[in-house]
């Protein structure tokens, strides 16, 4: 009789009652905040896609009222969906922003279904209006910046040769691609761009070489498209040649090579989400744009670009603040066939179809 | 001579039993107690690591706990993410009893899975009924997978190549036919960023187990680990892997089919690895790409050491890793710590756990009694 107090069954209710009460005291300690989720796929710091969003949560801490929690190296498998889950459950995150491309479909489509008071936003052009509504897209059309690295690289060139890694020739790299090159040519007619696929996001080694065989075949400027551009700028900074960065700011990198970069301004999206949702206002399910928008920019000039270099490149930033179009009509391919019928808007749907590398850049994608 | 034939008779059947029994459990005692310790050094290890970070480890274990096991969320959590585990663990476990290290179980669980889509494909598109349609796509896992690591063991025995090294490089080559595949012919061109198989569709996909967030995989990896369990401990075959994994020149003379038994065993775990393969597509992606490459092979690995090869208790341990895992996010999130935290952890765990294979036999506790009946 004197163990009463310990039996079971009421070790149980108190356990339930303590798990209870812990509960509780979490929620009543954020309550005040709106808890902002981000989940990466890879390191924070990894001077590339992953540090861009992390340097727009890191600004997104700063606001008032904004609680941000953070998970990174999560796999795009379930692991990315209970990881979400978890910030939901466990953290009350109001908002959750995926930011690889393989948490979409079906993670966050799932996610979205299952909880339909939080909203779920992923970074890349893939939610359409038959996916859930508390659930969708953001995304920056990077190209630009990459065209304002042209601008500055056709200047900052002595060999007239720009050399460019990419991981897969997918719409969104082309498009880099041949941006930079018009960028180029827009300042130094005689610029020419020659490319290397990798084949994936992530070759370190496969990148080392690729930059060097570019050197090795006269480029003295590198630029990529890969996820952490940290080898190529480091590689191609102790060959001696210049680079443009991507992604992130790669300017610490190449103390004396680096020329400008192309980077996300993801703040201006995660700024906007945070305000909708202290404001209570529905939270748009598509949201993209370019330096038009803020949603681009470039990173700071470095020692390898020249003032003229600079000048231009100024220049070519007010010009996209004022929509001017990139792709022109009558650009042909690099097979020689016209591909631009008409001069098309930054933004134009057409332009995500791209599947070829314009006149102008020596490479080929298959 | 009396006095020696009086304790002999004394201490006839029945006592001897007793004794048995309690050997067994003093020998038991010994499997949990001494990986127990091992957990509570890496515990007070880690806390020290935590401390001059700055950090405090009570925190940071209340973090672990509510993160892994605290709430029914939780709890879930952490079984879905074990769910490859075991049957990975498996993969290594089973070839070991064997004397082999197999280490590709990777591979055959990306093949595994990949051969789930494939063989889906033409049945989803026909309108094949969903169940049956599972049931091949299972079968079509295990047959690729048994016969991936399989060959591992044929050629360790007929080539005599080094199973670790072979069965490590099967498994780039794995991942690159499934690549090749995914990117090439079998590519789903209404998806042009990511290259994948043709989504299966929810109708085909397995569910959870009912009133739970977990799913299948995690059932029928316990049963496997189960039955493997009795397999290797209670039947002839079991008995003779036993003798082949320890002395496979003795088996040899001993008329055992030492070859057949080794390759049996290696596709016994390519099987186990591709059931993995199977629950990622049918379960999780609904398609075969590199999402697949998940490291679930290599984690696996981990398990089934720290379960010292023992099928059943992969188990436990499979549970103590997902939670781990599962609660790692919360800990990065709470703490601000990296996610390398965890990482070494259960780096931390590891070495402990394999440093404390020296202790057993070491602790008179867990000793049977000097027998006086000897003499």
């Amino acid at each position: 009789m004197q163990y009463s107090g310990l039996n079971r069954r009421h070790f149980m209710k108190a356990t339930a009652a303590s798990l209870l009460a812990g509960a509780a005291s979490t929620r009543l300690a954020h309550a005040a905040d709106t808890t902002i989720g981000i989940v990466y796929v890879g390191p924070r710091d990894d001077y590339g896609w992953n540090q861009a969003h992390a340097v727009a949560a890191k600004a997104l801490k700063s606001l008032p009222g904004v609680k941000v929690v953070e998970e990174e190296n999560v796999p795009e498998t379930d692991a990315c969906a209970k990881t979400m889950e978890s910030m939901i459950n466990l953290d009350g995150a109001k908002i959750v922003l995926g930011t690889s491309f393989g948490y979409y479909s079906p993670f966050m489509i799932d996610m979205a279904k299952k909880y339909s008071a939080v909203q779920l936003r992923h970074a890349a052009p893939l939610w359409t209006p038959k996916d859930p509504k508390n659930l969708g897209s953001y995304f920056g059309y990077l190209n630009q910046a990459h065209y304002v690295d042209g601008v500055a690289a056709g200047l900052s060139t002595k060999s007239n040769k720009l050399g460019f890694v990419a991981a897969k020739p997918i719409s969104s790299v082309l498009s880099n691609i041949n941006s930079f090159m018009l960028g180029a040519k827009s300042t130094n007619p005689k610029a020419t761009v020659q490319v290397i696929f990798t084949g994936d996001w992530s070759l370190p080694v496969r990148e080392a070489e690729a930059t060097n065989a570019l050197i090795d075949a006269g480029c003295d400027v590198v630029t990529c498209h890969v996820d952490g551009p940290k080898v190529v700028i480091e590689t191609a900074e102790k060959r001696g040649a210049k680079t443009c960065g991507h992604n992130a700011s790669q300017a610490p990198l190449a103390p004396k090579g680096f020329i400008t970069g192309a980077e996300y301004k993801w703040i201006t999206i995660y700024k906007g989400y945070a305000t909708d949702l202290a404001g209570g206002k529905p939270l748009p399910n598509m949201t993209s744009g370019g330096y038009e928008a803020d949603m681009v920019q470039n990173s700071p000039f470095g020692a390898g670009c020249t003032p003229e270099g600079k000048a231009a490149a100024m220049a070519a930033i007010a010009a996209l603040k004022a929509k001017k179009p990139i792709y022109t009509a009558g650009l042909k391919d690099n097979k020689g066939k016209v591909v631009m019928d008409k001069t098309y808007d930054n933004l134009d749907p057409y332009l995500d179809q791209m599947n070829y590398l314009l006149e102008g850049v020596v490479g080929s994608i298959t | 001579m009396v006095d020696v034939a009086q304790p002999l008779s004394g201490s006839g059947a029945a006592p001897n039993r007793a004794s048995d029994l309690s050997i067994r459990i003093r020998r038991s005692a010994e499997f949990v107690a001494i990986p127990l310790f091992a957990l509570i050094v890496s515990g007070v290890l880690f806390s020290i690591f935590l401390l001059a970070l700055g950090k405090s480890p009570g925190d940071f274990y209340s973090l672990v706990w509510r993160g892994g096991f605290g709430t029914a969320f939780s709890i879930q959590n952490t079984l879905q993410r074990s769910a490859p585990l075991i049957l990975t663990g498996l993969a290594v476990a089973i070839p070991a009893r064997i004397g082999l290290v197999v280490i590709g179980g990777e591979g055959a669980l990306v093949l595994g899975g990949f051969a789930a889509a494939a063989i889906a494909i033409p049945l989803v598109i026909g309108h094949f009924p969903p169940f049956p349609t599972l049931v091949i796509m299972m079968a079509a896992s295990i047959v690729v997978g048994g016969f991936w690591i399989g060959l591992v063991g044929y050629l360790r025995y007929a080539r005599g190549v080094n199973e670790t090294i072979s069965s490590l490089l099967m498994t780039y080559i794995g991942i690159a036919i499934m690549n090749f595949f995914v990117e090439g012919s079998m590519r789903d061109l209404s998806n042009p960023n990511k290259p994948s198989t043709m989504p299966i569709g929810d109708a085909y996909m397995v569910g959870y187990i009912p009133g739970t967030q977990v799913h299948w995989g995690f059932a029928v990896g316990i049963f496997l680990a189960v039955v493997l369990q009795i397999l290797m401990s209670r039947t002839t075959f079991g008995f003779a892997v036993r003798v082949a994994g320890g002395n496979p020149r003795a088996a040899l003379a001993q008329g055992l089919p030492v070859g057949r038994l080794i390759v049996i065993c290696c596709a016994i775990a390519g099987a186990c690895a591709g059931i993995a393969g199977f629950y990622e597509v049918a379960a999780i992606q609904g398609r075969a790409n590199a999402s697949l490459v998940a490291g679930y092979g290599f984690t696996g690995i981990l398990v089934a050491f720290l379960a010292r090869q023992s099928p059943i208790a992969i188990i436990p341990v499979a549970i103590m890793f997902g939670g781990i895992v599962a609660s790692g996010g919360l800990v990065q999130r709470r703490m601000e710590l990296p996610d390398a935290t965890v990482l070494l952890l259960q780096g931390m765990t590891f070495v402990v756990l394999l440093t404390s294979e020296t202790l057993y036999g070491r602790f008179k506790i867990f000793q049977p009694p000097e027998t006086t009946d000897r003499t």
